[in-house]
């Protein structure tokens, strides 16, 4: 019997998003079942992480995500990383990376901005990274900390 | 002077202070005074302008329909929103700027909710200006007060400005602030600690390489400045004995400007309530009610530029001794 026995079921096709910060899991999993509420998810919090320490990760079965759908999600996991599956094989492997704006996504926490109001998807440029992660709207050009969306 | 001749604001929306640049707030200041000086009342005429005011104003709706039609152009529009589609029947605004776009050269607009000016630019077909959007812009507020300033000292480099009373809701004082960082200015903030200027301002203008001081005491600053911006302290915002304790800290009286610069101005977007006492008003300094005043020159220009594609070529040409 091998010693080296996977902590979360391997998925035959899908994405598997890995080194997410512990405790930002649980955000990435709400946005995702926002996206999506029948997908189907396997999820690891608080592994044991050599690079890490600790992480969080996620394995999307049957979505495969292209470049742009994790930028949206690099917002909780700037420097995550994502493997496309395919056959339990991965086909794909890229690190998340900060998105320069994010469109249609989170409500403006203005609730005296327009987008409240009108038939128009909200867009939000992102500045600063990590912690200081400031996010703009471009309608009420108010100035965000990211913590808000999550 | 006009760095190029490629017109900067034609057929193109005014939404924000940063929209603009040092170039382009140069031109309009350029084009007021030259407005000022030499009226020029066929500039829009066959333009048909929407004054599209879906909240109550008095200065920027009357200086801007002035505005108009000291240029020669014809007005259509509203006053409040209550007695058109929007306030009577639901419309949204997109569908009415949809449908205002097609009959006029031009929108001017203000709005109760932030953001709404920008939604309207990315909606019409035909220029935007914003003459408030909530709390958020006030563009031609900005203009006019530069243009003023511009006029009181013959320069926007290096002014020494001290921005006083509420710096926290004051849109004008944000947008002033951040329009004259283009041009190096320095800032003394005079204001209570629960109308301080907010922090993401604070930090914009550290990233623009601004100097600025918060100050406590409104005389300490008046011999060090060349315009002292006055804002009124809003009632609401405090109980009765806290209002009179901060608003008597900063009322602005003749015997205050005793030590001032003789260059200094004082300014104030008005209404004034008792921020300028009234015996400001007979000396040299006050300089608020012709600020009001360029607020027609100024929006002249911008909308002349805005709508005149040769304007600028014009003018220069007009001011090299060609033909205009």
């Amino acid at each position: 019997m091998s010693i080296h026995k996977l902590q979360v079921e391997a998925i035959q096709q899908g994405t598997v998003i890995d080194h997410i910060p512990a405790g930002n899991g649980l955000k990435i999993i709400n946005r995702l079942q926002l996206l999506n509420s029948d997908v189907r998810l396997t999820v690891g919090l608080n592994l044991p992480s050599g690079e890490m320490g600790c992480k969080d990760l996620i394995k999307v079965d049957q979505w495969r995500f292209t470049q742009d759908e994790a930028a949206e999600l690099a917002l909780f996991a700037p420097n995550a990383t994502i493997n496309v599956i395919n056959d339990y094989k991965v086909v794909d492997k890229f690190r998340m990376s900060q998105p320069e704006e994010l469109n249609g996504l989170f409500d403006c926490p203005n609730h005296n901005c327009i987008t409240h109001n009108e038939p128009v998807d909200t867009k939000f440029y992102v500045r600063n990274s990590g912690a200081d992660m400031k996010l703009r709207c471009h309608y009420c050009e108010r100035s965000f900390s990211s913590a808000l969306f999550g | 002077m006009l760095s190029s001749s490629a017109p900067v604001f034609s057929g193109k929306h005014l939404v924000s202070v940063s929209d603009l640049t040092a170039d382009s707030i140069q031109r309009v200041i350029d084009i007021a005074i030259q407005l000022k000086s030499s009226p020029r009342p066929t500039l829009l005429q066959n333009k048909v302008i929407a004054s599209c005011f879906f909240e109550a104003s008095t200065r920027t709706r009357l200086s801007f329909e002035t505005a108009v039609q000291r240029l020669g152009g014809s007005l259509i529009g509203f006053a409040d929103a209550g007695n058109t589609s929007m306030g009577k029947k639901g419309e949204t605004l997109s569908d009415s700027i949809q449908m205002i776009s097609r009959y006029a050269d031009a929108i001017i607009m203000r709005h109760p909710q932030e953001g709404a000016a920008r939604l309207a630019s990315e909606i019409s077909s035909v220029p935007v200006i914003n003459g408030g959007d909530g709390a958020n812009q006030h563009p031609t507020q900005t203009l006019l007060d530069l243009f003023t300033i511009y006029e009181a000292r013959g320069s926007l480099e290096g002014v020494k400005v001290a921005f006083v009373g509420d710096l926290k809701y004051g849109r004008t004082v944000h947008s002033l602030a951040q329009a004259l960082a283009l041009f190096g200015a320095k800032y003394y903030f005079v204001a209570p600690d629960a109308l301080a200027m907010p922090d993401y301002i604070q930090e914009e203008l550290l990233e623009a390489g601004v100097q600025f001081e918060c100050v406590d005491n409104l005389e300490d600053v008046i011999p060090l400045v060349d315009i002292l911006y006055m804002t009124r302290v809003q009632k609401e915002r405090f109980d009765p004995t806290e209002y009179m304790h901060i608003a008597s800290k900063y009322v602005l009286t003749a015997a205050m400007l005793k030590n001032a610069p003789e260059h200094l101005k004082v300014l104030h977007p008005l209404p004034r309530v008792d921020e300028i006492d009234v015996s400001v008003d007979k000396t040299p300094h006050a300089f608020y009610f012709q600020q009001a005043e360029n607020g027609v020159y100024a929006r002249q220009a911008l909308l002349a530029l805005t709508l005149c594609p040769n304007l600028d070529k014009q003018l220069l040409t007009s001011r090299e001794g060609g033909q205009a």
